[in-house]
């Protein structure tokens, strides 16, 4: 069954890379995805914080290896939220 | 709650649920595409909707006339923080106003380099103008609380190094600047004690914005007043230290959709895209309830009721707009006496019947009653903005008539006036002595239609109203004011050539220009600059290179006491023959025949409907007019010769 945080995340995705077809999974990296470079991260950091309401510092953002790791991240914060 | 307002741009309508999928449909689309994208534009976007839209302007851009009828306008863009974050925002939000943008971005705190080398990337691309996005951390404002000279010394460097930009960028670049007034940080030294101790972050950038804005006065730069913004929304919400040391972000990122909008509202009305009337609906948007079905006792409006006191800081918006020169109509679905009565009789009604220019009560629909106003004022579409409380009319005039704004109204009557003020409509770039009493001009010009009925033959009329008109040559005094007619004049105009204030500047002194700028004053009042023309000598022709009009004065003869001016100015210079070219907008077919009525013969008619036209000097002959012309002094006829 499909992560509903992980199905959330993927409309944020589509909504920064301007790609409503874009999939994105718990492997997922940013060699993966055409467009996210340095500054597209910060727009997807920003936009993962507004659509889930947590508050992300650098050192969190900076160390994500893949999408899994932001799935988990950010579930952290909501619990402790 | 109420800065989102400013934020979520809560004028403008959502977008449509399949904004993202018209993007990607619009990166393949063929054609003129302008339309569309400005539609997508004028919705509320946040900043990943404006980054897809974005896209979309930058890849139609690789097809020549895709982004049109938007008019180009070229930005650069010199900063001490990331732009990448502006570029995007900036190019989508220019589209709602009408503007496809083409942005220039500096090195990353290269603002000086770039200002002072010729060579440089902003410089050689000769943009339009150049934004000067330097925020308090690029200035050398250091604090030094309580040390007043050190604190004075540190303005007056930081003032001339915004400066030495602005006049590296015009010098080299040839262009104009917009200049930001700082957001003042949010950290304080002492407390309440900041705003009176010389040298403390609150006391060095408020006299720098102050400063900043007294010597922007009289220069062609523009001052864009990021501060008011900050402060607005809040400098707590505005400053984010960690976007700052994330990627030098220079502001909260949820601020970009606003930052841009302020931007793009300074460019269109540089282009002469403000909007200059505003049509108000009456039931629930000037007073509360339905004067047909409330009647004149039963509305509420007035001091002593919360709701009836929101409808009153409606009307006093509506008045204080009009006192700046936007014209005032009323739009409304009732019967015309029912919807007259409160204007001429309710006692509390701060708007009465001499206010409104064009009063439409009828049973029509709204998008014809507004092209009906839109036609007796002589404004275009894009001219006007609707207050109305009905969703149901909103969305009916947004559909069939795009071109007008229709803002998004709260359902809170007490924030309708902010709500109208937040969008921006009216922004002016400078404020003349004719915009003050342009409100009125326009009413006399409906009372001389009215008398024009009455009157037995149009030319009788126009002699009765003896006017005088005046001509002149450019200079500084009427610098302003030229520049605002050569950007906003689209109707009557042969070229449609668009100069800035450098750029008329240089006319003043260009011995090969023959430049006018003419006057009219008639019985009515005093119509002010309503005509301008530059003349281009090319041996022994003058090629008419721009040559515009007012259209309150058409029908009153103007364009042939102009030419009979020209012609009578040509005579002693030796010029033979005046060149005029039309060449065709969707919105100057006004004057395609110009040439061919005043008895110019048309010498090329080519492809694309430009056509070129002469006149022999020797041959014109001056007819009589119904105005009378008093000339500037004789010494100034010898200026034009080479």
């Amino acid at each position: 069954m499909e992560d509903p945080l992980l199905a959330k995340l993927t409309n944020v995705f589509q909504e920064v890379f301007a790609d409503n077809s874009l999939s994105v999974s718990r492997g997922t990296t940013a060699s993966d995805i055409k467009g996210w470079d340095s500054l597209a991260h910060i727009r997807l950091m920003l936009s993962v914080q507004r659509a889930f309401r947590v508050r992300l510092s650098a050192a969190e953002t900076s160390q994500l290896r893949n999408v899994g790791a932001l799935v988990d991240l950010v579930r952290m914060k909501q619990g402790r939220g | 709650m109420n800065g989102e307002l400013f934020s979520e741009l809560c004028w403008l309508p959502k977008p449509p649920d399949d904004f993202y999928a018209q993007c990607k449909s619009l990166l393949r689309a063929e054609g003129q595409q302008g339309r569309r994208v400005r539609a997508l534009a004028s919705c509320a976007l946040d900043e990943n909707g404006l980054n897809a839209l974005a896209k979309v302007v930058e890849t139609l851009r690789a097809n020549p006339g895709a982004l049109g009828p938007l008019t180009p306008f070229k930005l650069g863009i010199a900063s001490n923080a990331t732009t990448h974050f502006l570029v995007p925002a900036l190019v989508a939000t220019a589209a709602r106003h009408g503007i496809a943008l083409e942005c220039v971005e500096g090195g990353f705190d290269q603002a000086m380099q770039e200002a002072c080398d010729p060579l440089s990337g902003i410089n050689s691309a000769r943009p339009d103008a150049v934004l000067v996005a330097i925020d308090y951390r690029g200035l050398p404002l250091h604090a030094a609380p309580g040390d007043s000279a050190a604190g004075e010394e540190a303005v007056s460097a930081a003032l001339s190094r915004l400066d030495f930009i602005c006049r590296g960028f015009e010098t080299n670049g040839g262009t104009t600047c917009i200049v930001q007034t700082l957001a003042r940080p949010v950290e304080s030294s002492f407390g309440s004690l900041d705003f009176s101790m010389s040298g403390t972050n609150r006391h060095m950038i408020d006299s720098l914005n102050r400063r900043l804005a007294e010597g922007l006065r009289g220069t062609t730069a523009l001052l864009l007043d990021v501060a008011a913004f900050a402060e607005t929304v809040g400098l707590a919400e505005w400053h984010d230290p960690a976007i700052w040391n994330i990627g030098k972000v220079p502001f909260a990122m949820a601020y970009l959709p606003i930052y841009a909008e302020a931007t793009c509202r300074l460019i269109a009305a540089l282009r002469g895209k403000s909007r200059r009337c505003l049509v108000l609906d009456l039931d629930n948007t000037l007073w509360g309830g339905v004067i047909g079905d409330d009647g004149l006792a039963g509305i509420v409006l007035g001091q002593g009721d919360p709701t009836g006191e929101a409808f009153l800081e409606v009307q006093r918006t509506a008045l204080a707009l009009r006192d700046r020169g936007i014209v005032l109509a009323v739009c409304s679905k009732n019967d015309e006496a029912t919807a007259r009565a409160p204007f001429r009789s309710h006692p509390e009604m701060l708007l009465r019947e001499e206010h409104i220019a064009v009063f439409r009560a009828n049973w029509n629909d709204k998008a014809t009653n507004l092209e009906a106003i839109a036609e007796s004022l002589s404004l275009g579409l894009e001219s006007m903005v609707l207050l109305d409380d009905n969703p149901v009319e909103r969305g009916l005039v947004r559909d069939l008539l795009p071109e007008v704004a229709v803002p998004e109204l709260p359902d809170d009557p007490a924030l309708y006036a902010r709500t109208l003020l937040a969008a921006g409509y009216f922004e002016a770039i400078a404020f003349s002595a004719e915009d003050r009493t342009r409100a009125s001009a326009y009413q006399e010009n409906a009372l001389r239609v009215a008398l024009r009925d009455s009157a037995r033959g149009v030319e009788d009329y126009l002699r009765s109203l003896g006017t005088i008109i005046d001509f002149r040559r450019f200079d500084s005094a009427g610098r302003k004011r030229i520049a605002q007619l050569i950007n906003k004049s689209n109707q009557f105009n042969v070229t449609t050539r668009r100069y800035t204030e450098t750029d008329i500047a240089r006319m003043e002194s260009d011995p090969a220009c023959l430049t006018l700028q003419v006057r009219l004053a008639d019985s009515f009042g005093d119509s002010g600059m309503i005509s301008v023309v530059i003349c281009v000598r090319e041996g022994d022709e003058w090629r008419i290179d721009t040559w515009l009009m007012s259209c309150r004065v058409l029908g009153r003869r103007v364009e042939d006491a102009v030419l009979q001016e020209l012609v009578r100015r040509a005579k002693p210079l030796g010029v033979r023959r005046l060149i005029g070219t039309y060449v065709p907008t969707e919105r100057n077919k006004l004057v395609e025949d110009l040439y061919a009525r005043l008895g110019f013969e048309l010498v090329e008619h080519c492809e694309d409907g430009l056509t070129r036209w002469a006149l022999s000097v020797e041959d014109h002959v001056a007819t009589e007019l119904p105005l009378r012309a008093t000339h500037s002094a004789p010494h100034e006829l010898s200026g034009a010769s080479t």
